[in-house]
């Protein structure tokens, strides 16, 4: 970490926990919950979201001075529906199964709220560089509850993770299978997103007291 | 039918928070009192009622492929709907402006306490959710948009509904420290959303377009059959 000072540092790895922008923010919630049944989807889903805000924090910053302060929010919203138009025909053209999987939720990373949260609590007041590493510190921080979650789904419910095997093969039994374990199907449904985010908030506050609420 | 099929399909199936968890954001924020609740579903409701059939209408006339052709022949080919994003949410936050012009006017009360929430219903997923939704379910008349808009904002608003009166009453609960306010309110709603998914099987008690195709599937069959029949009596008469 040679070429960032400390506090630049510090933009990068406070949204990874003590400022996580899903579990302390509640920010961006829509999505994380409700693509995270595959490992994979999270992970496309979190680079999307990693691009959408490392340039739109950047372009935000740099033309900060010159937008008049009523129709921020209009081009705010333009700036980003642009991002995400190039990510979606990108997705379409490189990864179409996926993306038809996606399907809406590309487009909802428009609405989310991490990346207009920041362009107004972030961008809207600092220069390009910082922005961009706030830009990228909250993505990523937006990412580590994705896998965590898209992990955990996608391993107790089908028993695959990237969709290699890992527990074994369930018809015919193998490894883990063998000894009569079974998958949680139940886990590849939506509900249990919002439960293990739910666990995964009971943990962070249990070991950070600070950021428990009254 | 389909009207009323629509309708509670949109309420209790694929419910907007429970089955898609759109408009989570502000479906935590502001769920703490069951009056500020009732006001943003409201105010919901009437965004969705009248920005799907807005858009449905510019998706029909210009964003599918082969819309622009009551233009002219030639523009048969033109496909613009990777304008869809940039078109719809142009519309959302017009429609959202024209409404809260609207309820500063009539209501200033309500007005006052939805405070910095009306805006920010422009950025709701829930209601670019509807639009995308509607486009992507290829939703046939207006008619139909209208009622999947003003359906699923009422699904919307009865979640937040619930979920405010819920956090009220549990403000004299023993929740553990931890999971207090925001981590409670995730359980329970994923409590909720299993709930929900009961009512998969209300209107058909089971998948409708699967039945629907063997039926005609079978009807065509029994027709043609009953022409071969025709054709063959009246050889064997000849």
């Amino acid at each position: 970490m040679g070429l960032l000072s400390k506090k630049d540092a510090k933009l990068i790895t406070d949204p990874l926990a003590d400022n996580n922008p899903i579990t302390i923010q509640v920010l961006g919630i829509c999505s994380a919950l409700a693509i995270t049944a595959q490992l994979k989807a999270s992970i496309v889903m979190s680079l999307s979201v990693l691009f959408v805000m490392g340039v739109g924090n950047v372009v935000i910053s740099l033309i900060r001075n010159i937008i008049p302060s009523k129709i921020r929010i209009i081009v705010q919203l333009t700036v980003v529906a642009a991002l995400v138009i190039i990510v979606d025909q990108v997705l379409k053209a490189y990864a179409y199964s996926l993306s038809k999987e996606l399907s809406v939720f590309i487009g909802l990373i428009i609405t989310n709220c991490i990346i207009m949260g920041r362009f107004e609590a972030f961008a809207l007041g600092n220069g390009p560089w910082k922005s961009f590493l706030d830009g990228i510190g909250n993505a990523l921080g937006y990412a580590v509850i994705l896998v965590i979650v898209g992990f955990f789904r996608e391993l107790l419910g089908s028993g695959t993770l990237l969709g290699f095997k890992v527990l074994g093969d369930p018809i015919e039994k193998t490894g883990l299978y063998a000894i009569g374990y079974e998958n949680n199907g139940f886990m590849l449904l939506s509900p249990m997103a919002l439960i293990v985010v739910g666990i995964i908030i009971w943990v962070q506050r249990s070991r950070n007291k600070d950021l428990i609420e009254d | 039918m389909e009207h009323l099929e629509l309708f509670f399909k949109s309420i209790f199936i694929d419910n907007m928070v429970f089955a898609t968890f759109l408009g989570m954001c502000s479906y935590l924020a502001v769920s703490k009192k069951v009056s500020t609740a009732v006001g943003l579903g409201a105010a919901v409701i009437f965004v969705l009622a009248v920005t799907v059939p807005v858009n449905w209408l510019l998706d029909q006339y210009i964003l599918q492929p082969g819309a622009l052709t009551w233009l002219g022949a030639e523009y048969a080919d033109y496909d613009l709907s990777f304008l869809s994003f940039i078109m719809f949410i142009a519309t959302i936050a017009t429609m959202v402006q024209l409404v809260e012009i609207v309820v500063e006017k009539f209501s200033p009360s309500l007005y006052n306490s939805l405070g910095i929430f009306l805006p920010l219903i422009a950025v709701n997923c829930a209601i670019l959710g509807g639009s995308l939704f509607m486009q992507s379910r290829e939703i046939e008349s207006i008619g139909l948009a209208f009622n999947y808009g003003i359906s699923s904002g009422i699904g919307w608003f009865l979640a937040i509904l619930a979920i405010a009166a819920i956090r009220e009453k549990i403000r004299y609960s023993n929740v553990p420290a931890p999971l207090r306010g925001l981590g409670i309110t995730f359980i329970i709603t994923g409590l909720m959303a299993i709930g929900f998914m009961s009512f998969g099987g209300m209107l058909t008690g089971g998948d409708d377009e699967a039945t629907k195709e063997p039926e005609t599937a079978q009807v065509e069959q029994v027709e043609e059959k009953e022409q071969k029949l025709a054709e063959n009596t009246t050889t064997i008469n000849e």
